[in-house]
């Protein structure tokens, strides 16, 4: 038999999506207002430099969003792939666990390159 | 002035069925029953295996919408058929389609193998523990528990299944992913973690949870539509989520 995910896994996973979900709900909202806000005056990197450039707490936000997306998208695909394929077990679900991180890399590293531009 | 045909009036006087006729490997078969007033679904099978052909198979016992052993796939959609009139389903014409019942094994005929449903129910611990007496013995205390209290009301919510099989025959997810516990087995493991004289809660909480069990609902409410004693599995699952969300998060789970 392919080895599983412990059950507590599973749950740890289940709690993760519900926890980043509630996450983006936040991060989103701030997201869209801050874009609508942001192009009123026309977009250019002068702006968003100067938004972000230095600030702790855009850093800290755009690195949270940026795990909650990452987590949340492949634990999603995980079940998507899980009962649409048959992907299932353990190798699959580290599998997922590491785009996860990875595409949450992803985001922390252009967050932090504004950051420190 | 349009004259409306005897069909129209009365409905029609016989009923083409399509009976499902072997295992998983099998056919349709098709035989004409005279229509009646007020016939079930049931009637028919059985009027069809006494009157036409004695070697069908299927199965019911009580008639009268208790037992939950008569269920089939009726046009397509999973009910008892004890309780179904044929007024209801059969259209104009009197069509009729019988299989057995969907995501599960066919023994033979209208009969399907209902052992994995059953085995689920065991497996997502079904069984009502007495705290006090975990041999079965009878409990020296007798537990009070107040009718109107929140947790006696959401057990009570539950706790008229029959075990038919309706609900588990029409869920995407049963399908999807054949070790998933399934509606029945769920709706029943909430009513026993509301069940304040039951013992083993941690174990059913830890049998219920992950990929198998309440964790893989997608809240489709296909069980909650389908169920023909009006319960609802789905609410019932989302309420084994919640509780393990919470227990998960503030580590409460042993
Ligand atoms: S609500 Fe859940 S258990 Fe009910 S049919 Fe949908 S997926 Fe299946
Ligand atoms: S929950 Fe409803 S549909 Fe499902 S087995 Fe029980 S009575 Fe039948
Ligand atoms: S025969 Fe018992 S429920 Fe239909």
């Amino acid at each position: 038999m392919r080895a599983m995910t412990s059950v507590r896994g599973q749950v740890h996973l289940w709690v993760a999506q519900r926890v980043t979900a509630m996450l983006l709900a936040v991060a989103v909202t701030v997201h869209l207002v801050t874009i609508i806000l942001a192009v009123r005056g026309g977009l250019t990197a002068a702006d968003i430099l100067g938004r972000l450039r230095g600030h702790e707490g855009w850093l800290a936000f755009y690195a949270v969003f940026a795990l909650a997306a990452g987590l949340h998208g492949a634990i999603g695909l995980r079940n998507i792939a899980a009962e649409m394929l048959g992907w299932r077990g353990r190798g699959f679900d580290l599998a997922w666990l590491g785009i996860g991180l990875l595409t949450a890399a992803f985001g922390i590293r252009a967050a932090w390159g504004l950051y420190a531009a | 002035m349009p004259q409306t045909s005897r069909e129209e009036r009365e409905g029609p006087r016989t009923l083409a069925v399509r009976v499902w006729r072997g295992r998983e490997e099998g056919g349709f078969r098709e035989y004409r029953v005279p229509a009646q007033a007020n016939q079930t679904v049931l009637d028919v099978v059985t009027w069809i295996q006494r009157e036409l052909d004695p070697t069908l198979a299927y199965r019911f016992a009580c008639r009268v919408g208790m037992c939950g052993s008569c269920a089939m796939t009726v046009n397509g959609r999973a009910r008892w058929t004890c309780r179904t009139h044929v007024s209801r389903v059969a259209g104009p014409e009197g069509r009729l389609e019988l299989r057995p019942l969907a995501n599960l094994p066919v023994i033979r005929d209208l009969a399907a193998d209902m052992t994995p449903f059953f085995d689920k129910w065991a497996k997502a611990r079904g069984r009502f523990q007495p705290k006090d007496a975990p041999d079965g013995a009878v409990p020296e205390e007798f537990h009070v528990v107040p009718p109107a209290s929140r947790q006696r009301r959401e057990a009570d919510a539950g706790i008229e299944c029959i075990g038919c099989g309706v609900c588990y025959a029409s869920c995407d997810v049963v399908s999807w992913n054949p070790d998933y516990l399934g509606p029945a087995a769920l709706n029943r493991a909430w009513t026993l973690v509301n069940d304040v004289r039951d013992g083993a809660q941690a174990e059913r909480l830890a049998a219920v949870a992950g990929d198998a069990g309440c964790h893989s609902c997608h809240s489709t409410q296909s069980c909650t539509e389908h169920c023909p004693k009006q319960l609802d599995p789905s609410a019932a699952i989302a309420g084994l989520k919640r509780r393990l969300f919470w227990d998960t998060l503030l580590g409460r789970r042993a």
